[in-house]
């Protein structure tokens, strides 16, 4: 059962915030529905060994 | 990490008070004593040797083996080069920075900038113009005789009235340009005119032959891009007492001999971290396209290494339309996206169309690979086949290889796995 915070937000407009594929973005846009994209990927490009060593060096 | 902050900071500190005067011509082996031996050349990028070297550089070493008067021919200077008789090394060695091919001999005169914040100077020949010329490989009879121009007429002439100003301050033309749509890469349109206006009383004061005088005005007046060679000196200038800082992250130099990209970090001194270089994407003279394009070279990454060229694109919506970058409103995109990488703005060189936000400042090898956001350069492009020239203009990315090998390196340095 969504409670009842949820039912009231999904009653207004939804706009919606999408961090990561940009194709769930577009389908949303398709049905209308506000997105605003952000353009994010993960550190040193999903690359742990280098990501590891950035957590390190304070990034 | 702290040790890493207060590195950055004293690198960023160093890069701010920098102090660049421009303040002489004089022939190379006067500046740069190693060029005194005989067939030493040297030549933009990291190291490379003969055999690896790209068209438009094999063009431009041979037709500067002539004109140094060490061959006759440009036949003779390939197999001159060929045979290991001739010394090459990167500018990058000896205080000197060179546009594209980037060769600088022993008798081609330099322009002198000297750092006065930390006493040190920087060199770097002096821009032929457009159309066949040696830093894009040309080599021909017209080439050669433009070079003994240079180092007969305009360097003499124009090293007289340096000295006679007692020296031209860069920093503020520089901000100047910015203010007026250059960004000191494929645009210097602005700080070219500045610079000869300040310069032309000296030279109406000291010149003695008064229709040699007209020839330096005309050449200076009529080369949009004559500035590029000063802001490399003055870039390189700028970035040397940056060199060697322990623990600090920051890019020192970005370069390519068209065959190899480039960089050095401050902590890790005289290192070179290379990687194939890329190709340019942009716009090409009519009858050429990238099928004639060499890969991308020069020295004149120095530039975006102190927060010009494609990292002041913002300031220069001119140039995205000229290098292919798109329309004049994404130029501001190109500087937003290059503060992900740096550590600071510039506070003295800003951009007036984007509210005065300074230049992003002190490329940080740690953030280029967190964000996997290469540096972006604004580039000539060179015909691939020796003695041709220029063919376009575009914007090429830092390949991302050099800043991983540098962060892992700097990371084993510090003993952190």
């Amino acid at each position: 059962m969504p409670s009842l915070e949820i039912e009231a937000l999904l009653d207004e407009e939804i706009i919606v915030i999408n961090i990561g594929l940009p194709m769930f973005a577009r389908n949303l846009d398709e049905l209308g529905i506000k997105v605003i994209e952000v353009d994010w990927s993960p550190p040193a490009s999903g690359d742990s060994e280098l990501a590891h060593l950035l957590s390190r060096l304070g990034t | 990490m702290d040790l890493i902050e207060k590195a950055n900071d004293e690198g960023l500190r160093r890069m701010l008070a920098a102090d660049p005067v421009l303040v002489d011509v004089v022939p190379a082996a006067k500046a740069i004593a190693a060029l005194d031996d005989k067939r030493i050349l040297l030549h933009a990028g990291p190291p490379i040797d003969w055999e690896r070297m790209c068209g438009p550089m094999r063009g431009a070493v041979a037709g500067a083996a002539v004109f140094e008067g060490w061959v006759a021919s440009l036949g003779d200077a390939e197999e001159l080069a060929a045979s290991g008789n001739m010394v090459l090394h990167p500018n990058h060695h000896f205080d000197a920075v060179g546009p594209m091919t980037g060769i600088t001999t022993a008798s081609m005169p330099v322009m002198v900038v000297e750092n006065r914040a930390f006493g040190n100077c920087a060199y770097c020949t002096i821009n032929e113009g457009l159309g066949k010329v040696m830093r894009f490989g040309g080599n021909d009879a017209e080439v050669i005789k433009r070079l003994r121009w240079l180092r007969d007429v305009l360097g003499p002439v124009m090293g007289v009235a340096l000295r006679d100003t007692g020296g031209i301050a860069l920093k503020g033309l520089v901000a100047r340009g910015l203010a007026m749509g250059d960004e000191m890469h494929q645009r210097n349109v602005a700080c070219s005119g500045l610079l000869l206006r300040a310069l032309a009383p000296s030279l109406a004061r000291t010149a003695a032959d008064t229709s040699a005088l007209a020839e330096v005005l005309a050449f200076i007046g009529g080369n949009d891009q004559f500035f590029l060679n000063i802001a490399m000196a003055m870039g390189k200038a700028m970035m040397d007492p940056v060199r060697n800082i322990d623990g600090c992250t920051v890019v020192t130099a970005m370069s390519r001999n068209g065959t190899d990209f480039g960089i050095r970090v401050s902590a890790s001194g005289d290192d070179w971290f290379t990687a194939p270089v890329e190709m340019p994407q942009g716009l090409y003279f009519p009858g050429f396209s990238e099928a004639d394009a060499n890969p991308d070279m020069g020295d004149s990454t120095i530039v975006e290494t102190i927060g010009l060229g494609g990292f002041a694109m913002g300031a220069a919506p001119a140039v995205a339309g000229f290098v292919g970058a798109g329309a004049a409103s994404e130029a501001a995109g190109y500087t937003k996206m290059m503060a992900e990488i740096t550590l600071r703005q510039n506070p003295e060189w800003t951009i007036p169309a984007m509210d005065y936000i300074g230049v992003p400042t002190g490329i940080d090898i740690r953030l280029v690979v967190d964000t996997g956001i290469a540096p972006t350069i604004n580039t000539g492009i060179a015909h691939k086949e020796p003695g041709i020239g220029q063919v376009g203009a575009g914007i090429v990315r830092a390949p991302m290889k050099c800043f991983e090998d540098a962060v892992r390196a700097f990371a084993k340095s510090i003993g952190v796995a």
